[in-house]
């Protein structure tokens, strides 16, 4: 099977396994309908922490309202997609202390699908629809002159960044595997990188944007290439071309989680008992 | 097809060590390995059905976790249906069923036949064959009224009975229990062996189960494996056990009067009860050649042969094996 048909096959067992959970949920009516709400009035809550901010004052290092939330869609709905498809990677340490991990080994699906639906819940809809609206909204209001280029670097930056984000996710994953309360950790990393990302680069000192543009390259995944699109100039020197360079730095990301994710199974060692 | 099939599982020189890193004080760790499986090699015919005993801690759950591929062997070569486990889990999977008696496979919140379709699903069981081996279970392990519930609501013996069948709706060549019969009653018990039989003679599935109740491979194994510190002790039939475990069995014999004991060696009396006494000799021993030994010199009324009891025999070979017991680790 080649790399094609895993994903695939992947998809389709996310799909099996995550309406599996969704039916679990509905068993529980009342709790279901409770946190349900509950979920989307917290996720709205996000971004109105933003608009009081904007109450205040007329501009955050230099970027207006329009701006900000332009970098908070592209943030948060990129993230919202890899938290789809991914986000349950913290109960994968809970599955490996009881062992239960041992029964996602032997079906006939790759397991990232299974861990990547476990304890599915349709909140996680949530994230993205509001990530989505408030895309939307800054799209519409900020002062940009959308050619055709900038109209489609919008879904490439998009994917890119779920790629992104989704490698992340996977890496943490795998590091559960070796440390098993490493779930903590995985959240700053996915969590904080959302959250950092809806500041603009120009709030942050020039070693941190360096980190998080070379190291980390979470930069990637909305400072570089809005700076681009709302004609603004990134805080450090970078090449005209590297606002088109997401699809290339989500490839590296990806491979080399894969790479992770393969040695941590490799190393898995299940319970004794 | 060659006359010589290849055996479905093969094990050449397997082993299993594990680094326990253990804390012994503040910040302080020890780190120690644990060789749980050692130099374990056997092979297992298409359409057998094995008994793998050992006592706690002896590797047995650790061999089956490498013959699905859940763990990576450390050292060693193993096939199962020509397939390295650890390499390809995905493919073997197709191929393999697996029930781990302290683990399920069901879905606690949803009715039990949910579970299966998801099964039917997931591994692509043509429709046919999935109705087909679903009334098969269905049936067989009684499973009808319990197709509407959900599993938390089962008993723990409805639950394994469950999990047997949600093993077995993909046709897998090769069935692993690990501990199917752990925690059930009698009549569970007889539920779940009656229908292993069932399916191994019928359909000819492999079966590889490990158990602690001897009962199990008693009624189900012609061929019994014995592992203990991670090393294969004992292969062969059940009834070859007595003699590797250095068993005796006992002759009971009844006569005319009571009498001094017996004299006839290698046999030796035990017990005297008035005229009736128990004489011990080795299991290897023909019975026969004692009893007209003893027929042409004491006035024999009745008599009767003891086989030993099998658990005394493992639990010999357990002590035995082993002597000055080292430590094992716990993770
Ligand atoms: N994940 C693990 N990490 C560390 N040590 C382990 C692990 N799994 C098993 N062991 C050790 O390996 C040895 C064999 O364990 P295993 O579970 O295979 O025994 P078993 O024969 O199944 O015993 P039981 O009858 O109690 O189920 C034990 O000493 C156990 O402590
Ligand atoms: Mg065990």
């Amino acid at each position: 099977m080649g790399e094609r048909g895993t994903v695939l096959e992947g998809l389709r067992a996310f799909r099996l396994i995550a309406g599996m959970w969704v039916r679990s949920s509905m068993t529980y009516r009342t709790s279901f309908v409770v946190t349900m709400a509950g979920n989307l009035l917290m996720t709205a809550m996000d971004f109105v922490g933003i608009l009081l901010m904007f109450a205040q004052v007329d501009s955050l290092g230099g970027w207006s309202l329009p701006e900000i939330a332009f970098l908070y869609g592209l943030s948060v709905t990129s993230f919202g997609a890899a938290d789809l498809l991914l986000g349950s990677m913290d109960v994968l340490g809970s599955r490996i202390r009881d062992g239960s991990f041992d029964i996602l080994l032997l079906r006939p699906v790759p397991v990232l699908a299974q861990i990547g639906a476990d304890h599915f819940a349709l909140r996680r809809l949530g994230r993205i629809t509001q990530g989505a609206l408030v895309l939307g909204w800054a799209m519409w209001s900020v002062d940009v002159d959308w050619s055709v280029g900038k109209l489609l670097l919008v879904p490439l930056m998009l994917v890119s960044g779920a790629a992104i984000f989704s490698a992340l996710f996977v890496a943490g994953a795998a590091f559960q595997i070796f440390a098993q309360d490493a779930a903590e950790v995985q959240n700053a990393f996915t969590y904080g990188g959302t959250t950092l990302l809806q500041y603009p680069p120009t709030v942050f000192g020039k070693d941190f944007v360096r980190g998080v543009t070379f190291v980390l390259p979470l930069a990637f995944v909305n400072w570089v290439p809005a700076c681009y699109v709302l004609g603004r100039a990134y805080p450090l020197d970078l090449p005209g071309w590297a606002a088109f360079a997401p699809p290339l730095v989500a490839l590296v990301c990806c491979a080399a989680a894969g790479l992770v994710w393969r040695a941590g199974l490799g190393s898995y060692r299940s319970t004794g008992s | 097809m060659s006359v010589t099939e290849r055996p479905l599982i093969e094990l050449d020189g397997v082993e299993k060590v594990f680094d326990v890193r253990r804390k012994t004080g503040f910040l302080k760790r020890e780190r120690r390995q644990v060789r749980a499986v050692d130099s374990l090699s056997f092979t297992v015919a298409r359409g057998e059905m094995v008994g793998y005993i050992g006592p706690n801690g002896a590797g047995k759950s650790t061999t089956i976790k490498m013959l699905t591929g859940i763990l990576t062997p450390s050292a060693g070569r193993l096939r199962v249906a020509g397939i390295d486990p650890s390499r390809e889990r995905t493919r073997l999977a197709h191929r393999i069923g697996v029930v781990f008696g302290q683990r399920t496979t069901l879905w606690w919140d949803l009715p039990l036949i949910d579970s299966y379709r998801l099964m039917h699903r997931m591994y692509r069981i043509p429709d046919a064959r999935y109705r087909e081996n679903l009334d098969r279970c269905v049936e067989l392990l009684e499973l009808g009224d319990l197709l509407a519930a959900p599993v938390r609501q089962l008993s723990l013996g409805q639950r394994m009975r469950g999990d047997i069948a949600a093993a077995l709706l993909h046709d897998p060549e090769v069935l692993y229990l690990d501990e199917p019969t752990i925690g059930l009653d009698v009549i569970s018990k007889a539920k779940v062996r009656g229908f292993l039989k069932e399916l191994n003679a019928e359909l000819g599935t492999t079966v590889l189960l490990t158990t602690h109740d001897l009962q199990d491979i008693e009624q189900l194994c012609s061929r019994v494996m014995v592992i203990d510190h991670g090393r294969l002790m004992y292969d062969g039939a059940l009834a070859g056990l007595h003699e590797v475990g250095e068993s005796e069995r006992i002759l009971v014999v009844d006569l005319e009067r009571e009498l001094p004991p017996v004299e006839a060696p290698p046999a030796r009396v035990v017990k005297v009860e008035g005229p009736r006494q128990w004489l011990a000799f080795p299991a290897g021993e023909s019975a026969a050649a004692l009893v007209a030994r003893i027929a042409a010199e004491y006035p024999l009324v009745d008599l009767s042969v003891r086989e030993p009891d099998i658990e005394d025999v493992i639990a010999r070979m357990y002590a035995g094996a082993v002597p000055g017991r080292t430590e094992k680790a716990v993770s």
